[in-house]
């Protein structure tokens, strides 16, 4: 049992967004806590609300029922100290060199003057091997380079967490695999703590340290489980996990 | 089920001898006959489109001075060589030069006056509801409607002046900046705009620091188009009216010189208002292009 408080507390949080033609229900009373330094996973099938969960967490959407608190703050709105990274390149502003990009903010959420945040921005651009394309306008660099630089730019601002909306998942099979190891040994410098949606159990296993799985429609909490480094269990882990979240559906549906 | 799979197998066979994997070492570029090698002078000019273009414009002044010559009629159609030294001419002696920059001052006033409109009502459309219906409305009421086709009215409301012509004026570029603008801001990625936020931006610092240069290319366009309907519009009522503003610009110079049969001269006036349009559009426009989106690689 860990004694400190958790960074960030969600308390039945129930999310609730319209269409054109319905109110629909993304999350039902989800609860969880994130500690300093976790690697903490949102897992499930798509239509589970990981994302509009991480969303909210984001400050984006205010929930219908519960609450959210960061260092005991409620959440109300976005804000610097919740770095988001998300899976579009678009992300970046392409008027902006990648250094720029990274500069502008740090000094945009009011944090440092040009020359510190300058140099700020320099560390963490060499951090993720970007320095020979940091006068790159975005346009002219790979999906891979594009989501370090956003990576890079999170991590820059030294939020108390970092929001991580499946920034691999527009990658090919080799990069994404690439940027896990990076993101991994990133972590293992600087232990910041990161909430990380994704719809890949192996992705899960090998990126987090805590996996919440939620199940569909609307979202609510499965289980909260640990990961592991055993290979061995990692597999194993894998088969637990995809039985928990597929196993009420036809054979069929799991090769897809 | 089982049929399936069956199918399956007799389409993908299994092979009955495995086949030998290859390995190859990496070759030698040494054999290689041309790495890298001069394009002849010809291939490196043609390349060059500005060349081509000029190719283009020459063979045409050529075949104009022929005709010129073989009709032989300056009164119908001066030759190119008249035209030009028209053109010198009327340079020279600063009727051509004053035509243009009281073309120019109006021009600029009408242009600048647009484009405060069209920004507030394009903040207005951004701030609520009723402003964009607002903006929609008033776009695609007046949009279709050539600016020119004001003009009468505009003559009896502002009197013979270059009142008149700035109402004008601005009545063509509005529209179409607005409506650019407008629907730059709309199309601005919700990705971006959550990444600005994201940053603890809003209000104006949001707009100008993410709003603005992310919907940058359809401004530009805007922009461009405004001017085009200006300049169009300009030249067209002067034609119809030059005489009240003052010394008269470009559209003035090419009535009242018809009138005087002085041809070359409308020539060069036409002339004047080809070259300053390419000036603006080609010289002045596609340089902000090539600085911004081109450099960050969001055109369309």
């Amino acid at each position: 049992m860990q004694h400190k408080d958790p960074l960030l507390t969600v308390q039945g949080v129930t999310l609730q967004y319209k269409t054109p033609h319905h109110l629909i229900t993304a999350t039902y009373r989800v609860s969880f806590d994130v500690m300093q330094g976790d690697r903490f996973i949102l897992l499930g099938p798509s239509g589970c609300g990981k994302s509009t969960l991480q969303k909210a967490v984001g400050g984006y959407i205010t929930p219908t029922e519960g609450e959210m608190r960061l260092k005991g703050r409620r959440i109300t709105q976005p804000g610097p100290d919740r770095m988001m990274v998300f899976q579009e390149f678009d992300q970046l502003l392409p008027w902006k060199t990648v250094k720029q990009n990274v500069t502008f903010a740090l000094q945009a959420s009011g944090r440092m003057n040009k020359r510190e945040a300058e140099e700020k921005a320099m560390e963490y651009v060499v951090k993720v091997g970007l320095e020979s394309f940091a006068d790159s306008h975005p346009h002219m660099l790979s999906g891979g380079m594009k989501q370090r630089v956003a990576i890079a730019r999170g991590m820059a601002m030294e939020p108390d967490i970092l929001l991580m909306d499946e920034p691999f998942a527009a990658l090919d099979a080799l990069t994404r695999r690439r940027m896990q190891d990076e993101l991994l040994k990133l972590w293992d410098e600087t232990r910041f703590t990161v909430l990380f949606v994704t719809h890949s159990i192996a992705e899960a296993i090998k990126i987090g340290n805590r996996i919440l799985l939620l199940s569909p429609h609307p979202g609510r909490v499965k289980a909260e489980l640990n990961s592991t480094t055993d290979p061995a269990r990692a597999t194993e882990l894998e088969q637990y996990i995809h039985q928990m979240l597929f196993a009420h559906e036809p054979e069929e549906a799991e090769h897809v | 089920m089982s049929e399936a799979v069956a199918q399956l197998r007799s389409i993908r066979p299994e092979p009955d001898e495995p086949r030998p994997e290859i390995f190859h070492d990496e070759i030698d570029g040494d054999d290689l006959s041309v790495v890298e090698q001069r394009l002849s002078l010809f291939e490196i000019l043609y390349r060059e489109a500005w060349l081509r273009k000029l190719l283009i414009l020459i063979a045409l002044a050529v075949i104009w001075e022929i005709y010129g010559r073989s009709l032989n009629n300056d009164l119908l159609f001066p030759t190119f060589s008249a035209t030009m030294a028209a053109f010198f001419r009327a340079v020279m002696d600063g009727s051509l030069p004053a035509a243009a920059w009281s073309s120019g001052k109006v021009l600029l006033m009408g242009y600048g006056l647009g484009i405060a409109l069209a920004a507030t009502l394009t903040a207005l459309a951004m701030a609520s509801r009723i402003g964009t219906d607002f903006l929609e409305t008033m776009t695609s009421m007046f949009n279709p409607l050539p600016a020119i086709a004001l003009l009468p009215l505009a003559l009896i409301w502002f009197g013979l002046g270059n009142a008149s012509l700035i109402f004008v004026l601005v009545h063509s570029v509005t529209w179409a900046i607005a409506l650019n603008t407008h629907s730059g801001f709309l199309n601005v990625s919700q990705t971006m705009k959550m990444v600005g936020r994201n940053y603890g931006l809003r209000g104006p610092r949001f707009i100008a620091k993410i709003l603005i240069p992310a919907a940058f290319p359809s401004i530009l366009t805007g922009l461009k188009i405004g001017w085009a309907f200006a300049w169009r519009t300009l030249i067209a009522a002067e034609l119809v009216f030059g005489v009240s503003s003052g010394s008269g610009g470009l559209g003035w110079l090419i009535f009242e010189n018809k009138n005087m049969l002085d041809i070359p001269k409308v020539f060069a006036g036409l002339l004047t208002v080809i070259i300053i349009g390419l000036v603006v559009e080609n010289l002045i426009f596609r340089t902000i292009e090539r600085l911004t989106i081109e450099r960050w690689g969001v055109q369309h």
